[in-house]
Order: structure tokens, then C-alpha cells, then sequence
């Protein structure tokens, strides 16, 4: 391109310097962004590059810390095809995602709805709402499990009041992991307020126009209302999925690190810890590691991909 | 929204405003209902913590300790090294929370005011990763941590957060690119160096940003358990989330001291929150992920 437009002759001298001069500039501003960025850039290369590629590699390893990581291919993820506990954690995290996410998203926008009303104490309402998100998660998980405590807790003893005998809760295998699910619905304040954010964005006129044309509640809501906060609800269906498929620090309290009872609360990041952090299976724990990072990506895709159907971010 | 907003206008007869007002009631009634679910518990927290051992495994359970039991709070600092956990958890917090105000605002104003050849083409690469699980890189950082010697501190926990955090990065950069361009340029042409727009025009301005970064990175640590579970193995170096869950493994039953535990653990937060909660709101605003 320069070679084109460079004129030819003794002229070209000053072409050049300015040239050089662009080039000296682009060097400068560089080295100048690169600056602001160091901190950003150093953690990135370091905890996050690396370790990204170097999980890869000691996925085809044998690795316990005391002795070198020997290659050993793909014994790791041949060995977890058969790994009845890791198949279970798997089940585990998508039985959890499957009826947690949906119902997180059901929920958010129908406490949404509900606080965006104008009503006296509106503010107090909100703010205790979104309270038990400033639980520290491992008390949230002891007050939890208190409160589902077959003989004494307080929810059993609800039921009672109404002729219901409650189940064992987080004793049951059947209802370990619905017990879990209840526990991350009363963390559901803060997608309540991404959501009360949006809603204040509907322009009103919307819904004045939807008026005339005899809309009702319902109609204003699935054609105004749900078009206009659609990208909110797409980030907090992704974040959801993926804070599920890493749900750890419940599961640890209420089973003990273990993901009992009978494995029902073994998700995939309590079994992970468990292999590289008690096992030292650092090879096999890393190849869970990556299947994890495979599992994430493809769904995000998938999500991304069919959201061009439903979410609407052209407001005009 | 309420039944009466249906009708048209005309028919706004005083027994549709009637239906309003009801439709209003019930509005309220269904709201507190609601917002019980989510503030009962924490008062089940403070009640449990004091009750005695009768009253804890009486049924029905009674909604009001009788006699409240102050103790119990006494009893249970003086089963754990409460004030050893709450430097650690404070030490944590506070160091974290100062690293991720200073990477934050600097990475932030290099991917926002300043321009260089790449800046949106690292920048994607800094949302991506948000999207990265935890997990992914925690065994070779864990072990990069090892070699160095620094498991069973504080250090990996906190120097992270001195080179930035995606989701903070993010959020700073979003409220620097509503500064004014004018301010900066207007420094530039009087010959400012980048790092003196920085820290004398930009810094004073972002500190509503700085203050949102502080509050949520000081609550991330404190609330943080997987992070001193893999890296602390001292009880002098616990932090109040490994304490706490120390302590329960030990005395599992012991629900009234935990409970007590809980509250004491919950409490520096909920301080903390209420005398700043418009800053945990503007959070949300800021990264304008609101339609």
C-alpha cells in the first residue's frame, strides 16, 4: 500500500520521516496502554494463561505433587468414563442446573414484577430481599441446614401445622439436592435487582401505545416487558448456568466435604476438589478440570447461538 | 399494575376505584408475604443463637427465646480464637480489597482513555475471561503458588487481586467512558504525562467506582471459602469462613453456638451494607447490563 502511494523522486524524504514518525507514535501510545494494562497483563499470563494451558497438559499426566507428572496420554480420561462416582457428579450438577437455573430466572422476574410496584415500604421491601446475599455462604449453609433439621427445624415443623410429615431434607438422597436448589432461590435477590434496573429502562410510552391497541396485563407483559428486559435475562441465564455448574461451598457445608448422602450431593467442583486436593490426583483432577472448561464453553455457544431468537437488544 | 388500569378510562366509576385500592392491598399483602420468605431466616439465625439446649430441641419450636440466652455469644467466642479468625478474614479483605481499587481504575483508564493499537482486542480478551470457571486454572495456580512458598499465607489469596479482576476492570471501565473526553484531552495539550491525568484528573472523579470495587471485593473476601480452604492450613491463619466450618465439623449439634458463630460472622457485613447500600445498587447500574 505505502510502496502505492509513495511518490517517486527526491520527494519521498519527507514521506518518510513522517512515516517514521507515525510508526515512533504508534510505539509510544503502545507502551503507554501497555503500562495501564500491566497489572492485568501480568496476572493474565501468569494466572490464568498458563495455568490454563499447563491444566491441559497435566491432564495427560500422572501427577502427585511429591513425585514428577509422567505422561501417561489419556489414561485420565479413559479412567473417568468409567468412574461411577464422576458420572454421578455429573448427573448431580445437571439435576441441579436443570431445575435451579429456570427456576431461578422463573423467580427473579416474578419477585421483579412484584417489587417494581409502587407500594408503601417499597424500599425496605427491597432491601430485605436482598439481604441473604450478604451471608457469608458457609453460614447461609449452617442456618440451612438447621432450618431443614428433620426432628426440630423449622421447616418440618411448618409442615406439621398443616398435616404434613416433611421429608429428611438434606438427609434424603431424593431431597439433598432440591434442598440445595431452595437454598440458592433465597440467594435470588440480586438477579431481582439486575431485573428492577431493566424494568426502569421499559420507555413508558410502550406500554401506553400497547394500551390503545387493548392490551392487557398479560399481553403488556409478554410483548413489551419481556422483549425489553430479554438481554438481562439471557446474562442471568448464563451466569446461572454457569455459577451451577461450579456450586461448591453449600454442598461442602451441609455434607461435609463429602456429597453425601449417598453421593446425591457430589457435584462436579466438590468431586474435582476432592480428587486433586484430598486424592492428590492432580493428572485426573485437571482432566476433570478441562472437561469442565469444554462443558462450559459449549453451552454458553449453545445459549448465545438459539438467544438471537429471543433476546432483543435493538430498542428502538 | 393493578385489576383497575384494565379498564378504560370511562368506566372509572368510584367501584372500579374501590377495585383499585384492593387490588392495591392485596398487591402489598402478597409483597410482604413474599419478602418474609427472605428475612425470616436471619431472624431464625439470632433467635436460634439464643435459645438453651431445651429450647433448641423443643417442638413445636417457639418463635421467641425464652430466656434469651446472651451467653451462648460469650460461650462461643471463647470456643473458637474468634479474634484471630477476624484478622485474618479483616487482613484478607482489606488488602484484596486495596488491590483490586488499584488494578481496577489503572488497567480500567488503559482500556478506556488512552489509545493504543489492540485496546478492544485484549479488552475482548479480558470479558472472556469472566467466562472461564474457577476451577479450569485452580490446580496449576494452586501449584505455581506451592513452588513459591507461599501456601498456608495470606499472599495468594491477596496479590490476585493487585492484578485485576476481569468483572472489576469491567465495571471501572464502563463508569471511566462517561468522563468527558474534553478533560483529558484539554491536560494532554498542556503537556500532562498519561500517568498525571490519571491520578490527578481521573482518580478524584472515579471515586464512587473505586468505593463499589471496595465494598464488593471486601464482601467477595470475607465471604470467600474455597479460597482459604485451599490455601491455609494453619488454624492461626484461618479466616472466619474456614473457622466456622472447622467448627462445625467438630461440634455439629451444637446449633445454638453455631447459630451464634453464624450471626457474629454475618454481622461486620450487614453493618457495612446498610451504611452503604447505595453503592452495592450503583454497582449495578454501572456495568449497564440492564437492557
Amino acid at each position: 500500500m505505502s510502496l502505492m502511494t509513495r511518490p517517486p523522486g527526491p520527494l519521498n524524504t519527507r514521506p518518510m520521516s513522517m512515516e517514521a514518525r507515525r510508526r515512533k507514535k504508534f510505539w509510544n501510545s503502545l507502551g503507554i496502554g501497555l503500562l495501564f494494562i500491566a497489572p492485568w497483563l501480568i496476572g493474565f499470563l501468569t494466572l490464568t494463561l498458563y495455568p490454563f494451558f499447563s491444566s491441559l497438559y497435566y491432564s495427560f499426566t500422572s501427577y502427585n505433587i511429591l513425585s514428577p507428572a509422567k505422561w501417561i496420554g489419556l489414561e485420565n480420561y479413559q479412567k473417568l468414563m468409567g468412574d461411577t462416582k464422576f458420572m454421578a457428579s455429573i448427573g448431580n450438577t445437571m439435576y441441579y442446573t436443570v431445575i435451579a437455573v429456570p427456576l431461578g430466572v422463573v423467580l427473579a422476574v416474578g419477585l421483579a414484577l412484584l417489587y417494581n410496584q409502587k407500594l408503601p415500604g417499597n424500599r425496605l421491601f427491597r432491601t430485605l430481599m436482598y439481604v441473604p446475599l450478604i451471608v457469608p455462604p458457609v453460614a447461609t449453609a449452617l442456618l440451612w441446614q438447621w432450618i431443614f433439621n428433620p426432628q426440630v427445624g423449622l421447616l418440618n415443623a411448618l409442615l406439621a401445622k398443616i398435616g404434613i410429615v416433611g421429608p429428611t431434607w438434606l438427609g434424603d438422597p431424593h431431597w439433598s439436592k432440591i434442598s440445595l436448589i431452595i437454598i440458592a432461590q433465597w440467594g435470588v435477590g440480586g438477579s431481582v435487582l439486575l431485573l428492577l434496573a431493566a424494568l426502569q429502562d421499559v420507555p413508558r410510552p410502550l406500554y401506553e401505545a400497547a394500551e390503545i391497541d387493548g392490551a392487557n396485563l398479560w399481553h403488556k407483559f409478554v410483548h413489551v416487558t419481556l422483549p425489553m428486559i430479554s438481554p438481562v435475562v439471557l446474562f442471568i441465564a448464563i451466569t446461572g448456568i454457569i455459577n451451577s455448574f461450579q456450586v461448591f461451598t453449600e454442598a461442602f457445608i451441609v455434607s461435609g466435604g463429602e456429597g453425601g448422602p449417598v453421593n446425591s450431593t457430589l457435584f462436579y467442583s466438590l468431586y474435582l476438589f476432592q480428587q486433586g486436593f484430598r486424592y492428590f490426583h492432580m493428572g485426573y483432577a485437571s482432566a476433570m478440570a478441562w472437561l469442565l472448561f469444554l462443558a462450559v464453553l459449549t453451552v454458553t455457544l449453545i445459549v448465545f447461538r438459539t438467544s438471537a431468537r429471543w433476546v432483543i437488544y435493538d430498542r428502538s | 399494575m393493578t385489576v383497575a388500569e384494565q379498564l378504560p378510562r370511562t368506566a372509572q366509576v368510584p367501584s372500579a376505584r374501590r377495585q383499585k385500592v384492593m387490588g392495591s392491598v392485596l398487591a402489598f399483602v402478597v409483597t410482604l408475604a413474599v419478602t418474609l420468605f427472605f428475612a425470616f431466616p436471619l431472624y431464625w439465625m439470632v433467635v436460634t443463637a439464643l435459645k438453651g439446649d431445651a429450647e433448641i430441641f423443643q417442638s413445636p419450636p417457639s418463635m421467641v427465646p425464652h430466656p434469651a440466652l446472651w451467653s451462648n455469644f460469650e460461650r462461643s467466642l471463647s470456643q473458637i480464637p474468634f479474634w484471630s479468625y477476624v484478622r485474618n478474614s479483616l487482613l484478607y479483605a482489606v488488602f484484596s480489597a486495596t488491590g483490586a481499587c488499584f488494578s481496577g481504575a489503572l488497567v480500567a483508564y488503559g482500556f478506556s482513555k488512552v489509545k493504543w493499537p489492540g485496546r478492544e482486542a485484549l479488552f475482548f480478551v479480558v470479558l472472556i475471561t469472566m467466562l472461564l470457571p474457577y476451577q479450569v486454572t485452580m490446580i496449576p495456580t494452586y501449584l505455581i503458588f506451592r513452588s513459591i512458598g507461599w501456601t498456608g499465607t495470606l499472599l495468594p489469596l491477596i496479590v490476585p487481586a493487585f492484578l485485576g479482576n476481569a468483572y472489576f476492570i469491567f465495571l471501572m471501565r464502563q463508569f471511566i467512558r462517561t468522563l468527558p473526553d474534553e478533560l483529558s484531552d484539554s491536560a494532554r495539550i498542556d503537556g500532562c504525562s498519561e500517568l498525571r491525568i490519571f491520578t490527578a484528573i481521573v482518580l478524584p472523579l472515579i471515586k464512587p467506582a473505586l468505593a463499589v470495587v471496595f465494598l464488593n471485593q471486601f464482601l467477595n473476601a470475607w465471604k470467600d471459602f474455597l479460597g482459604p480452604l485451599l490455601y491455609l492450613n494453619d488454624p492461626s491463619q484461618y479466616t472466619l469462613s474456614l473457622g466456622l466450618q472447622q467448627f462445625q465439623s467438630a461440634n455439629g449439634q451444637e446449633w445454638a453456638l453455631l447459630m451464634a458463630c453464624a450471626t457474629i460472622f454475618t454481622i461486620p457485613l450487614f453493618v457495612l451494607f446498610f451504611f452503604t447500600q447505595r453503592y452495592f445498587v450503583e454497582g449495578v447500574t454501572f456495568t449497564g447490563i440492564k437492557g
